[in-house]
């Protein structure tokens, strides 16, 4: 019987911390090969027996063949718990969950203005690196990423040493408020985001707290982009990921399933319930 | 199609679980249940309908999935083994038959849940013509036709006799076995007796239940109307409507550690309870009346909408029947029909 | 029933003429006569306002939240004698917001259990009016006339008392009909003749018909707690399904011992059961136990006490007579 509740085991084989609240876990089967294949936006079923079981965007790219990776923030029962293992715990992993972003389809030849706050660079991630590894079926690439620190960036390495070395890629930063040791932009990511003034003519990936992602949605419309432009990815609580338990729905649409990844304009036309 | 003396009710039971596993509803405990078959058994005919709804065969209200042992840093997933056995299910009614096929559009829509159709094609569906429909019945108002139910047998009690007739592939393979017992007869031998329920079906007080407004509303202006409002207030948020309820499917997914392993199993669900779909960093369904209005949302707007405009109720009036304070689907679409 | 609703209705409007009250928690008329339900009324529109023969709900949990929200006023809520028992229990217990509720106590003659009319083999009823004590059914399949008093829901057959508590007001009160047919601990009293054993399936085969549908538990005065065990994933407890098959009984005996010494004996949890459990004999129980242990005049005895209250060993000793 293929079971697709049934877990498979996943060995988490390094965590870096990226955040006071945010460690990213690299996760491979038992026989050190990934789990499954996936595509960028797309999810994956976490589990720890007794604990929990959540649904995370999976933040590697697919054109990582090696393993897959997920940063998470720490703020609920299992993220807690995932928090306090170390290198070589077990865990539970069933997947991939939903749709993608449309990397293969509309994104493909367009400029692409990436704009995260905090961990909602995690879903973003991946798209960015796949888009990188396929460099020429892309546009330009700019990324404007904030968060409410310097030490909140997540993996804020990566971004400075692979992402900013990058030819016709732009990487814009800010964080809320001013601190020591940091030269960068300071300000919120809707109002920078209109700063910038860029052209209209991007396609967006948008992702961050249901706040921000309002507000730049309204700053991007003010800028005249359309919300056709702008894909962003959802969250609800989700507990079957095959769109059968019946709770993550907005609407008629069922993130798990024709989620998460959802155009700005598709989505205003549910019920306002998320 | 073929008949029997009523009164020689307990020869059929008795062929058909030399054959099979078969469940009847019976009185029980003063509620009215299905329970397996055995000599004891005395079929409840004169109820309509089991107060829970048939759906436990298919969707039962627990399903282990897997339980897992862990030790030091390493997890042990021990698969559920479980037999699945061939069953019959005796006496469902034309809306109880309904019900399957729209929880076949949830569970067997790609990809498939395994559990649900292994019972599905285990079970053999014995369906049962309804004589007296109650006031809380309007299953018409979904196309069901109560003397005529669905099902891989039908059955028909009328006259002193129990009128046998099979409709699918199943149901004829299960007639093959047992047809000994039978009589050979007519099929217009119960045109009257059909003509006759028929005739009563017409008297259901909301048998033509109004649900235009839904069908021609767009899901964002039912959703935001202001008659959520009120019709809300009396909700308990208790669970009776949907554990009673044939459609009703959302289920959750829990841990029981039983202290040697790790059990994990599904469950019921209710989109009533205030922790449906409650996440670690808030719930978008914060009172009640967002709970109340999702599960008839969902069964007269979004589930027609994803399903070529079938909707996800039956007409069954269990929840007009069981819900503490008299709430129920009935009353939810007359109150949007009159607005 | 429909004078005393007429009267009712008028003693409402004139409260909400006063500016004494801005909404009513009544009861709704229903679709065939006997499904009245739970309703607010708003800005003094009383249309389908009821008080029948089949208002048999308390109403008094739903002030929990309607007496949250300072601005929005005063509500007025009908209780019958037995619904004020739960209403004092909330008021004692700081769960409402007494001084934004106008309680008004109404009169009961009795109410009746249309499962019982069911069950004695009447369908397809699509409308009921009431005459005097008869009820007059139209149904599908005919008229039918049935007595009141032989419908009426457990509860009001062992009716205890028509006192009244903590009401602002009573209304008409005098017409009260008396209901009760046998005590109230029969019931219990012929439990506890049971041997152990008999006992133990007596509860297995009625806590086993339990669907978790946790009725008894929303609609109880004396289930007030803002978070419940059973709903709290920390717990350990928390379910919504039985885990294993004693689980279930689990939940109805620790939910009897949490309201033990508190429950009001106002029969709602065996009235919403979907399956007809008799929950109301675990709680009625204890009442009978606590009276015997404490007598009848400490009305906290399990929050109080005294030198002379019972030791412990009692339970070994009441254990061993099989009490």
């Amino acid at each position: 019987m293929t079971e697709s509740l049934i877990p498979s085991v996943g060995v988490v084989t390094e965590i870096r911390i990226d955040t006071p609240d945010v460690k990213t876990f690299r996760v491979v089967g038992r026989n050190g090969k990934k789990c499954f294949n996936h595509m960028p936006g797309q999810c994956a079923m976490l589990s720890v027996p007794g604990v929990g079981e959540a649904m995370f965007s999976i933040t590697s790219s697919p054109t990582n063949t090696e393993f897959m990776e997920f940063s998470i923030k720490k703020c609920g029962c299992l993220t807690n718990w995932l928090h306090m293992i170390e290198k070589g715990q077990e865990i539970l992993i069933r997947g991939p969950y939903g749709n993608h972003f449309p990397v293969e389809r509309e994104l493909k030849n367009k400029d692409l203005l990436f704009i995260a706050g905090g961990i909602g660079l995690a879903p973003l991630r991946s798209v960015i690196n796949y888009v990188r590894d396929n460099r020429e079926d892309y546009g330009k690439i700019d990324i404007v990423y904030g968060s409410r620190s310097k030490d909140d960036l997540v993996d804020y390495q990566e971004i400075i040493n692979e992402w900013t070395a990058d030819k016709d890629v732009s990487v814009y930063l800010t964080i809320d408020r001013d601190q020591e040791g940091w030269d960068g932009h300071v300000g919120f990511v809707p109002s920078y985001v209109k700063e910038l003034d860029f052209d209209t003519d991007k396609t967006v990936l948008l992702c961050g707290p249901p706040v921000m992602i309002k507000f730049t949605l309204q700053g991007l419309i003010e800028m005249g982009f359309d919300k056709a432009q702008v894909y962003t990815t959802m969250e609800l609580k989700m507990k079957c990921g095959v769109g059968k338990c019946g709770r993550c729905n907005i609407g008629s649409k069922y993130v798990c399933k024709d989620g998460p990844v959802f155009r700005c304009d598709d989505l205003e036309e549910l019920p306002d319930e998320y | 199609m073929y008949k029997l003396p009523f009164e020689e009710i307990n020869k059929l039971f008795e062929a058909v679980s030399l054959n099979t596993a078969l469940y009847v509803p019976v009185k029980k405990n003063d509620t009215v249940v299905y329970e397996k078959y055995s000599e004891n058994t005395i079929y409840a005919y004169d109820e309509l309908n089991t107060v829970k709804s048939a759906k436990d065969f298919f969707f039962p209200q627990v399903q282990d999935i897997a339980q897992f042992k862990l030790r030091g840093k390493s997890i042990e997933i021990i698969n559920n083994e479980e037999d699945y056995e061939s069953f019959a299910v005796f006496g469902v009614r034309a809306c109880d038959a309904k019900s399957f096929e729209i929880l076949d559009k949830v569970f067997l829509a790609e990809p498939a849940d395994p559990y649900y159709k292994e019972r599905r094609e285990k079970g053999v569906i014995i369906t049962a013509a309804c004589e007296k429909p109650d006031e809380v019945c309007f299953c018409t108002a979904f196309g069901i036709k109560p003397w005529e139910p669905s099902g891989d047998v039908s059955v028909w009690i009328s006259g002193g006799y129990i009128y046998w007739q099979a409709n699918t592939q199943k149901g004829l393979e299960l007639t093959g076995k047992i047809k000994d017992i039978f009589n050979a007869c007519e099929e217009n031998e119960i045109e009257y007796f059909k003509a006759q329920i028929k005739n009563i079906c017409g008297k259901l007080p909301f048998g033509n239940l109004d649900l235009k407004y839904f069908k021609e509303t767009d899901e964002k202006d039912i959703f935001s109307s202001s008659v959520w409002d009120e019709i809300y207030k009396g909700c308990l948020g208790c669970g009776t409507c949907t554990f009673v309820c044939p459609t009703c499917q959302c289920y959750d997914i829990r841990d029981f550690d039983n202290g040697k392993t790790v059990e994990r199993f599904r469950c019921w669900d209710s989109c009533m309870y205030s922790d449906f779909t409650k996440m670690a960093h808030g719930n978008p369904r914060k009172t009640q009346k967002e709970r109340f209005r999702q599960r008839f949302m969902h069964k007269l707007k979004y589930f027609p909408m994803n399903n070529e405009g079938i909707y996800s109720c039956v007409g069954c009036g269990r929840c007009v029947r069981s819900c503490p304070q008299k709430l129920n689907i009935v009353k939810v679409a007359e109150a949007f029909s009159h607005d | 029933m429909q004078m005393i609703a007429e009267k009712i209705k008028e003693k409402i409007k004139e409260l909400t003429e006063n500016g004494k009250i801005s909404r009513v928690m009544g009861w709704k008329k229903g679709l065939y006569g006997y499904d009245s339900e739970p309703f607010v009324f708003e800005n003094g529109d009383l249309r389908d306002f009821t008080y029948d023969a089949f208002s048999g709900a308390n109403l008094c949990k739903y002030m929990i939240a309607q007496s949250k929200n300072d601005g929005d006023g005063k509500i007025l809520v009908l209780l019958k004698p037995c619904d004020t028992w739960g209403f004092e229990l909330l008021d004692k217990e700081h769960r409402i917001k007494r001084e934004n509720i106008y309680a008004l106590g109404i009169p009961c003659g009795g109410m009746v259990d249309i499962e019982k009319i069911k069950k004695s083999g009447v369908k397809g009823i699509t409308e009921i009016s009431e005459k005097e004590d008869t009820l007059i059914l139209k149904t599908m399949y005919g008229e039918k006339e049935v007595n009141k008093k032989d419908y009426l829901l457990d509860k009001c057959l062992v009716c205890s008392s028509k006192e009244y508590k903590d009401c602002d007001e009573l209304f008409m009160t005098d017409l009260c009909g008396d209901t009760a047919e046998y005590d109230r601990f029969e019931e219990v009293e012929k439990l506890e003749k049971l041997s152990s054993s008999e006992k133990f399936e007596f509860w297995r085969s009625q806590l086993e018909k339990c669907i978790r549908c946790n009725a008894c538990r929303n609609v109880c005065p004396a289930c007030s707690c803002v978070k419940c065990v059973f709903d709290n994933d920390n717990s350990g407890v928390a379910a919504k399904a039985n885990a294993n098959d004693f689980e279930e009984n689990l939940f109805h005996i620790i939910r009897a011992f949490h309201v033990c010494g508190r429950c009001v004996d106002c029969g709602e949890c065996s009235r919403v059961c979907p399956q007809n459990i008799p929950l109301h004999l675990l709680n009625r129980k204890y009442i009978k136990d606590i009276k015997e242990l404490y007598g009848d005049e400490d009305e906290a005895a399990l929050l109080t006490f005294t030198t002379e209250d019972k030791e412990p060993s009692v339970v070994y000793e009441r254990g061993k007579n099989n009490v």
